[in-house]
């Protein structure tokens, strides 16, 4: 009751029209946006994301005093999901800061097809850890995309690698029926190609099925899966659609132990609200799962300890907010590699993009930044601006997420060659003129 | 019979879906009926009511009382919540716009709905917080008959049991009582109805005390369905094309524009969706409401609106 007390107490502020600061901007400062969205139907995964990334940035200023002394100077936008929000958020953030933004996370795959073009324009790198264009990985052409840590064919991939584990081979496959239960949007119709090259590759039945945003409706969906009875169902949903899922499958008495989530469908929130009826439902991990690791402690230190922090304690090392404080930290390593060359002061957008694509994290700088057991060695390059492909699945028990398999690679021959294809239609499309990578540095 | 069983399943689930959309739809038609005015904050009540409920009985099982006790004393703080923001709305906002016309009322309904999702997730708190207040498991009928049986969800029968409890109710009210017969007094001509000493202010306090009402019931069943959450606002706009169909001032036309919405989307989903691409349910459904609308812009069971030129 005190915090609804607090609550109220921060609305009666609200109201009374308490102003709101706006973050000066200082001409020695590295300006770092922050798209993100804590309303709307998708905040129950956006603000815990959210979450990590802002205690991040706060964590480096705070302990370290910035990049090697440069502060970090951020600001939220609010797109709530909706792409053209998203874009309207880029445009008047995009300038901000003495050099304007070092870099932009959507959270969206829609604002990121809706950006790719712009940020290649105004050479702002867009990285998108986990999700946006599958096909941005060949950095020759996308030179600004940056699809860090795997793309939606790498997860269809090693889901299907799962699969083909559990039944025993990858010869088990032939003649299994395998649906794609998916958000209706760019985001969930990214990893149909991939599904379709590996239906073709071994012989299994592939079933897309659309769900409609944001998802609180799928009846219909779940009795065609109870009358079409397939071997497993993969779920790409995002928010309420991953739990509405969990609870109709329960329903139609679909087994939980049969869906296999994306790492965007495999949270806290997406199986809570289904209560035990979640338990046995699986999940691929971004690498990392939920739990805390040696940096957590900093951030209890310098923030925590100090009533600096974003969220509650007790949310630190929640599977999004530890996806969120990943994805900002591979952010300010980028700055960091960038100051190697450009010099220790704020970057412009296009030297940052440099430091991303020339980006290493050995095993000892991951130990040395405090994420030893959530990452594994990440290493960009101008033809692989994914930089790691690697993924883990983790089944929710009814109280917890637990780690059920070994680690997966993505099977690069498979996707390389749809990655090629759909990558050079966009450059002609585009009419861009591909990079050679054995020319740059 | 594999074909007839399947699609006697896709009806029968249609039809229950569509009693849950009645259900939000019913808080539309009691404020249309009584005031006149399209509440487009319908769907942010149903948030709110859903929140208070949710909350109040978290922290009272928290506090070890019995499970049936803290329902009780959950539901009947959502209702002081309910009624609080009844009594809020038209102090602020219905009362000082009477007389204005029906869009200017409409557009005061929108600014509603912001400031009643922005208060009830800061107040509140913006997560999922699950509840279970009806079994969510289903039933196997005809196993015999059908292989595999027909599935009923309990949640969709519990759904339907509240939805006709609520209708009997509500005709009751407005049909048996004095306050509902002021109601519709009021809906018919207000100035008139104030003419011959009818308080309007309270009239209009307990028409939007009543659907906020309907709002907490339908907050209990779709709560138990997702969880309480914000996308429950969305349910409004599953409500629309219901209310199109049935009338908006039919209480009986809630439940049938439900029905036919319910059955009509998901039948398409199954049947039609695999051969256009799926993901046709919410389109279908305004699709069949527009049908309505050029056949009888009043819908099924509205009133017709007959005016001297």
């Amino acid at each position: 009751m005190a915090s609804i007390a607090r609550n109220v107490l921060m609305l009666a502020a609200a109201l009374a029209g308490a102003a709101l600061s706006a973050p000066a901007a200082a001409q020695n400062e590295q300006f770092i946006p922050i798209l993100s969205y804590r309303t709307g139907p998708y905040a129950v995964n956006g603000a815990p994301y959210a979450n990590g990334v802002v205690d991040y940035y706060n964590l480096i200023n705070e302990r370290d005093g910035g990049i090697n002394g440069i502060k970090i100077l951020i600001e939220e936008c609010e797109t709530g999901y909706a792409t053209d929000k998203g874009v309207e958020c880029y445009e008047r953030l995009k300038s901000k800061g003495p050099t304007g933004a070092a870099f932009i996370n959507p959270l969206s795959t829609g604002i990121t097809f809706a950006l790719t073009e712009k940020t290649a324009t105004d050479k702002i790198p867009i990285i998108t850890m986990g999700y946006g264009r599958a096909d941005s990985k060949n950095g020759a052409v996308f030179a600004y995309n940056f699809p860090l840590l795997g793309t939606y064919w790498s997860a269809a991939d090693i889901a299907i690698q799962y699969v083909a584990k559990e039944l025993g081979g990858f010869d088990k496959l032939k003649g299994r029926k395998i649906s794609l239960l998916y958000h209706d949007s760019p985001y969930g119709k990214e990893p149909i190609p991939m599904l379709q090259v590996l239906a073709q590759k071994y012989g299994f039945d592939f079933t897309p099925i659309p769900v409609t945003h944001p998802g609180v409706e799928q009846k219909s969906q779940w009795l065609a899966i109870r009358q079409n009875r397939p071997d497993y169902v993969l779920v790409w949903g995002w928010g309420v659609m991953n739990s509405t899922a969990i609870n109709e499958a329960a329903a139609v008495a679909y087994p939980r132990d049969k869906m296999i989530g994306v790492w965007w469908s495999g949270a806290e929130p997406d199986v809570t609200p289904a209560g035990d009826q979640a338990a046995g439902y699986k999940s691929l991990m971004l690498q990392h799962g939920a739990g805390k690791f040696l940096v957590h402690a900093d951030i209890e230190k310098y923030l925590y300890a100090k009533g600096k922090g974003s969220t509650e304690p007790g949310k630190i090392g929640e599977i999004l907010y530890n996806r969120g404080m990943t994805n900002a930290m591979l952010g300010v390593e980028a700055i960091r590699k960038a100051q190697e060359k450009f010099g220790k002061k704020p970057l412009t957008g296009e030297q940052v993009r440099w430091g991303l694509e020339n980006l290493i994290l050995t095993a000892d700088r991951i130990k040395e930044l405090g994420f030893e057991g959530m990452l594994k060695p990440v290493s960009i390059s101008c033809s692989d601006h994914e930089g790691a492909r690697y993924g883990r699945v983790q089944q929710w028990d009814g109280k917890g997420w637990k780690v059920i398999s070994d680690w997966y690679t993505a099977d690069e021959s498979l996707i390389e060659p749809l990655v090629a294809d759909v990558s050079a239609k966009y450059a002609a499309e585009k009419k861009i003129q591909p990079r050679d990578c054995a020319k740059e540095t | 019979m594999i074909a007839l069983g399947q699609f006697l399943e896709v009806l029968i689930g249609g039809l229950m879906s569509g009693v849950l959309y009645s259900l939000v739809a019913l808080g539309f038609v009691l404020i249309f009926k009584a005031s006149g005015v399209f509440n487009y904050a319908q769907g942010a009540m149903v948030l709110l009511a859903g929140l208070a409920l949710v909350r109040a009985l978290d922290l009272l099982v928290a506090n070890g009382l019995p499970l049936w006790v803290a329902v009780v004393l959950a539901i009947g703080f959502a209702a002081v919540i309910m009624a609080a923001t009844a009594w809020l709305i038209e102090r602020l906002v219905i009362g000082p716009l009477v007389n204005q016309d029906a869009l200017t009322l409409f557009m005061s309904t929108i600014g509603v709905t912001f400031v009643i999702e922005g208060a009830a997730e800061m107040i509140f708190g913006s997560d999922v917080y699950p509840l279970r207040l009806f079994p969510t498991d289903a039933w196997f009928l005809f196993e015999g008959l059908f292989p595999g049986g027909i599935l009923v969800n309990k949640l969709d029968v519990w759904g339907a049991l509240i939805a006709g409890v609520l209708v009997a109710g509500l005709a009751v009210f407005f049909q048996r009582t004095k306050t509902g017969r002021a109601l519709r007094a009021v809906a018919d001509d207000h100035l008139a109805a104030h003419s011959i000493g009818i308080p309007i202010s309270w009239i209009w306090f307990v028409v939007w005390l009543v659907a906020g009402l309907v709002a907490l019931v339908a907050a209990t069943v779709w709560g138990t369905k997702l969880g309480v959450q914000f996308s429950i606002t969305f349910l409004a706009l599953k409500a629309l094309p219901v209310l199109i169909i049935g009338g908006l001032t039919s209480i009986p036309g809630a439940i049938v524009g439900g029905l036919i919405v319910g059955a009509g989307e998901k039948l398409a989903e199954v049947y039609l969706g695999p051969s256009i691409g799926g993901g046709i349910e919410y389109w279908f459904a305004y699709v069949l409401a527009l049908a309505v609308l050029l056949l009888r812009p009043q819908g099924l069971f509205g009133e017709r609106i007959i005016e001297r030129i």
